[in-house]
Order: C-alpha cells, then structure tokens, then sequence
C-alpha cells in the first residue's frame, strides 16, 4: 500500500521569517495521498493550505521533513527539475484563472503541450480532446474577455488536464464563480478525476467544494487536526 | 514556439508597438544619419579629388613641403616624360598635369584702362591635347554658366559670381596679372570664353580655368607643371590601392636627396584630410553607440513595464513548469522579433529618406560662404551597401540590451510566492 502512494509527506515543516519573527506554516505534516484521490485540504486563512500545495507542487521545499512526490523528493529538486516534474506531472488550477489574455481558448490550451515540445498534430489531438471534456470545444477561438468566470475556469482546467498529469492542485477554484458555475466546475473536475485517474488536491473553504470531495484534510495553525473520508453530497450545493 | 511567440506579440500591441516604434525610429535615425555621413565623405573626397588633391598627387619634395602656398618656383620641369611614365606604370589612373597659380585679374576698359580689378585664384588644366580627360574631371559641360566653353587658346572660363563682381561679359578681355616661375612679374591676355560654378564655393570663389599651356607660356613654365594629379578611372578613391601606388612611386626616389625629384602622396594624406576622415569615422561610431545606449534604455523601460504587465502570466508560465531559462529565452526571442521588424521597417524608410536626400540634396551654400573646404554646396547623402544593415546593429543590440536586463527579473521571481500571487 505504501508504495502506491503518488504524494508522501513525512513530518513536513515549513517555516517562514518575517521580520525577526518565525512562522510555521505546516508544523510536522504527514499525509499521503494516493492515485486518483479528489480530496480537499480545507482550513482558516493562514492555516497552510496553500503553503502544503506549494511543496507539492515543487513550487517551495519544506524547511524540514520529506515530501515525495511521483517517486521524487521535492527538497532535493533544482530548480530545473522542478520544473520538469510540474511540466510533465503537475497541473494547476487557479483562483483567479490567469488565462494568457492575448491568445484563444485554443491557444492557452495548447501552451503546456508547446512546452512539452509536441508536435502541431499531437497538440491538435489533445487540445481539442480537453476543450470536449469542459465541453468548450465551440468557444475555441474565442479570447478569455470573450467568456464569463465559469468558462474561465473552464478553460483553465482543460489547460490543467490537457497533458494528462498525474496530479492537480487546485487553489480556491470557486471562489470567484457563483454557485452554479461552481456546481458545473466541480462535476467536471469529479468526471475528469474519474475518467483520467487523475488526483486533484483542493485548497478551500468552500463549503460548495468540501460537498464534492471524498477525503476532507483540516489545517489549522500548520497542523492536521483532521483527516476524514467523506460521502461527497453535491447535489445539496445546487443554487447554495 | 516562435510562432505561439510572434502571435502574442502581434495581438499584444504594448509589447510590440512601442518597442518596434523606438527601435524603428532609432533605425531610421541611424540609416539616414550614416547615409548622409557617407554623402558627406563622399562629397568631400570627390571635391578634393576632382579639383584639387587627386586620389593621388605627384608634386617635388620642395612644392609638397610649402602646397599650401602654391609655390611654382618650386614645381618640377620634364613633367611630360614623367607623365607619360605614369600613364605607362599605372594605367588604371587618370593623369593630369596642373599649375594653380594667383594673382589679379584686370578688366580693361574700352581704352585699354583698367576697368574692374579682382584677386584670381587659377588652375591651370590640359583643355586641347587630345587625350584630356580634364573636361569629365571638372565637369565643364555642366559647369558653364553663360557664354560657350573654350574652344581654342588664348580662351578662358571665370567665376561666374567673380564675373558679376568684375563686371566682365563672356567675349571680353582679361588681363592675367602674375610672376613667372623664376620671380619676374607676369602679364598674359585672354579672353573670358564664358563663365562657370562649380557648386563648391572654395572653387568659385575668385575662380579662373585657362589652357595648361597657355599659362606655361604666360608664367615661363614651360614642360613644368606644379601637380601631377591621378584619379582612378571610375573616380572611386580606393584606399589600399592608392596607398600601394604611393609606396611603390616614392621608393623609386628614396635614396636620393634631390628636393625637386617627385614625390607621391594619396587624398587622406593631403590637406589633413586623414583628420577630416578619422573625425568624421570617430563621430559616426559615437553617435551610434549613443543610439544604442539611448534606445537600450528606452528598451529596457518598455521591457520592465512589459513585465510588471505581464507578471501574472510569468507567473503562470513559471507555475506550469516552463523553466526560467526557457522564459527569459523566449523573453530575448520577443525582444529579438521586435528589433528585427523595427530595423525592417527603420531600414526601409531611412533607405527611402536617404534616396531623396542623394537625388535632390540640400543646399548648404549659406554656411560655406567662407569656407576654405572642398564642399559642394549642395549636400547629399549617399546609399552605399552598408547601408542595407548599418541600422540592424542599434536595433537589434538595444532590443537584446534592453530585454537581457529587464528580463533578469525572471530569475528573481521567487516560485514560492506564485500561488499567492497569482491569487491576487
């Protein structure tokens, strides 16, 4: 069971100076999480939330502890080889989309393919797979000011997937997006974890979210202070 | 990639309209400047050598010491057989014997007496032996200014601005006042033919052209001549060749002392044109790296504003897994697309600019007025092949300049901090 674990974190610290004065985002964080998972790390501001996605994400490297990630340790990474793993493996999904806003749907689709270094036909292919999935494949040539929040974050997600990564990080991705568009969000995220075995890791405290998820993981002050299975109950977040 | 590039950049006219107007204006600033500088340099040495230094010039030791004084008691005799020497070792040069001489000018009226009076400043060329070329050296035809060109001996060309001040007509006499070679007064007369303008004042300027003969005759010189001047058929001043005649010529004398055996020396060599030419060569340089200095700078601020615009989608980039170093090199390929449609474009117009410039030129007569410098007065510029790329040196090395700078930001951006960031 062990090994089939795709993120291992082993008494994860992550310290921050500001000033004279030290912070412990993540104070001794211990978690795995395994292919497939559609979980939510949820928590008050300032509870490490975000600080844990960094680490995964080989965005940060913890200030003591281990994470492993796909088989590699994130504190050993350069910073090229960071790079490489959340190029090939990672995908992320943010708040605010950050979209590229002078290119096309397509086009901000194709980009992490164009850095994968595939060919114009692969990229066609793949591309034009993720837009059906989040069901944007009409509103291909249009730019991001062209479309509402929800299909912002629409074509972010396809940006996410469209390399197939075995991972997704998922900062607030509802918290700009009324209910409903939060409710269609989610259900394709939930189909794309299911159809692509992908794991989506959430930082939230969107209630919206926590409905969705089927692990829920509580931070406060950098701890774990709960670690549950959940019994996702998404219908109830219609219209909430 | 490139083209994923070129595409952002069209669409995203802040990052490519304003670099690509800097560069295009310092492109085309540069290609009209260095044109009208060459047109300058071209000008001058076509002057100098036209009238006055040849590509090369052959004069004794003795006249070369003193040339500016005009000194013909120091010019060589049995400057025939010495021309015709050269005509035979070098005949990729045209030889022409000269004898510039000064002196008065005298009116007469219709008793004989002195009318008008002027100082003349003379050249004396070869107009009636059959193998002259002087007529196409000094561009006669197109010189004359009213009555007819000389048509036999005796006849001479003035000024036509001297004419005026002398009140002399075409077909009148003139009386040459001078001293001969060996310091005795010398009085020739001659018939003013018609009157000519050179477009270079220091030419015009108390300016008279008679037989080479017919002033031999008049100042005892016969078979001397004070220069013997050579220009290359195609009146193109090459350099190194010139500068290979020279040695060659003067070697044939180096063991002698004799102060009347000839001496070689080119254009640049004459007159201080070498400084003229360095000083002008040393302004085009400055000016140039003060272009690029200028437009790095500009560039420089239009790429940090380009990045603090574009922080969020470094960030996303940089988040998605592009490593930095592809990032600031994709950053210095925008940089390098901007600067090459800039010098295009700057290349095109300066181009355009400087051909109107070489066909219709600018007269400058009004500053030349006392000017001692062989300039025609209508200054033009001139394309020359260098031209074609000269711009693409500021455009593209301030682009790159500008971009590997502000682009340096990119290796400064913390990957920790992206999340929130990218949340704000």
């Amino acid at each position: 069971m062990e090994n089939s674990f795709l993120i291992k974190t082993k008494d994860l610290v992550k310290i921050y100076s500001i000033g004279w004065k030290k912070l412990a985002a993540l104070d001794h964080v211990s978690l795995n999480f395994a292919k497939a998972e559609f979980t939510g790390v949820v928590g008050p501001s300032g509870s490490g939330k975000t600080t844990l996605l960094n680490i995964i994400g080989s965005l940060d490297v913890p200030t003591e502890g281990s994470a492993e990630v796909l088989g590699k340790k994130v504190e050993d990474l350069s910073n090229r080889q960071a790079a490489v793993l959340r190029n090939h493996s990672i995908g992320f999904i943010f708040q605010t989309f950050n979209l590229l806003p002078v290119y096309t749907v397509y086009e901000n689709v194709e980009f992490p393919l164009l850095l994968l270094g595939l060919s114009a036909d692969e990229r066609k292919q793949k591309v034009i797979k993720a837009l059906e999935w989040v069901d944007l494949v009409d509103r291909a040539k249009s730019k991001p000011a062209q479309l509402s929040g929800g299909e912002c974050q629409r074509v972010a997600i396809a940006r996410a997937v469209v390399k197939k990564p075995a991972i997704i990080l998922a900062d607030e991705p509802t918290a700009n997006l009324d209910a409903e568009n939060s409710h269609n969000i989610l259900r394709t995220m939930e189909e794309l974890n299911r159809e692509l075995k992908t794991t989506f890791i959430f930082a939230t405290h969107d209630e919206k979210v926590i409905r969705y998820v089927r692990r829920k993981i509580t931070l406060v002050d950098g701890k774990v202070t709960k670690d549950e299975a959940m019994n996702p109950t998404k219908a109830e977040g219609i219209g909430q | 990639m490139i083209k994923f590039l070129f595409k952002g950049l069209l669409r995203d006219r802040s990052r490519s309209l304003f670099p690509i107007l800097t560069v295009f204006l310092g492109v085309l600033l540069t290609v009209v400047f260095y044109g009208w500088i060459q047109g300058a340099l071209t000008n001058m040495i076509d002057a100098n050598a036209r009238f006055s230094t040849g590509h090369v010039k052959v004069m004794s030791r003795a006249y070369a010491k003193e040339v500016d004084q005009i000194p013909n008691d120091l010019a060589f005799i049995g400057v025939e057989k010495l021309t015709q020497d050269l005509r035979q070792q070098y005949p990729g040069l045209i030889w022409v014997s000269r004898i510039k001489f000064g002196g008065l000018l005298d009116i007469p009226d219709e008793q004989g007496e002195t009318r008008d009076q002027g100082p003349v400043a003379g050249m004396a060329v070869d107009l009636f032996s059959a193998e002259t070329r002087e007529w196409d050296i000094l561009n006669l035809a197109d010189a004359l200014v009213r009555g007819r060109l000389p048509e036999k001996k005796g006849e001479i060309l003035i000024g036509e601005k001297y004419a005026l001040q002398l009140n002399v007509e075409p077909g009148e006499t003139a009386t040459l006042i001078s001293s001969t070679m060996y310091g005795s007064m010398a009085m020739a007369n001659f018939t003013v033919a018609g009157t000519i303008r050179f477009g270079v004042t220091a030419m015009d300027r108390g300016a008279m052209i008679a037989d080479i003969s017919d002033i031999r005759a008049a100042l005892n010189m016969e078979d001397a001549a004070g220069e013997i001047l050579g220009l290359f058929n195609d009146f193109v001043y090459r350099d190194e060749r010139a500068e290979e005649i020279k040695a060659a010529f003067n070697a044939g004398y180096a063991k002698d002392n004799d102060e009347f055996l000839p001496v070689m020396d080119t254009l640049p060599g004459q007159s201080g044109m070498a400084d003229y030419l360095k000083l002008v060569g040393s302004m085009s340089v400055t000016v140039l790296v003060i272009y690029i200095i200028a437009m790095s700078i500009v560039l420089w601020n239009a790429g940090l504003m380009g990045s603090l615009r574009r922080y969020g989608e470094i960030g996303v980039r940089l988040a998605m897994g592009e490593t930095k170093g592809h990032l600031y090199r994709s950053l210095i390929s925008e940089s390098l697309m901007v600067g090459f449609i800039g010098s295009v474009l700057g290349t095109a117009v300066g181009l355009a600019i400087t051909y109107f410039l070489q066909e219709k030129g600018i007269n400058i007569s009004g500053m030349m007025k006392n000017a001692s410098i062989l300039f025609s007065d209508v200054m033009r510029a001139r394309i020359t092949p260098a031209i074609f790329f000269i711009g693409f040196l500021p455009g593209m090395m301030a682009t790159f300049l500008g971009t590997s700078i502000s682009g340096i930001g990119v290796y400064k951006r913390k990957t920790a901090n992206l999340m929130k960031e990218l949340e704000a």
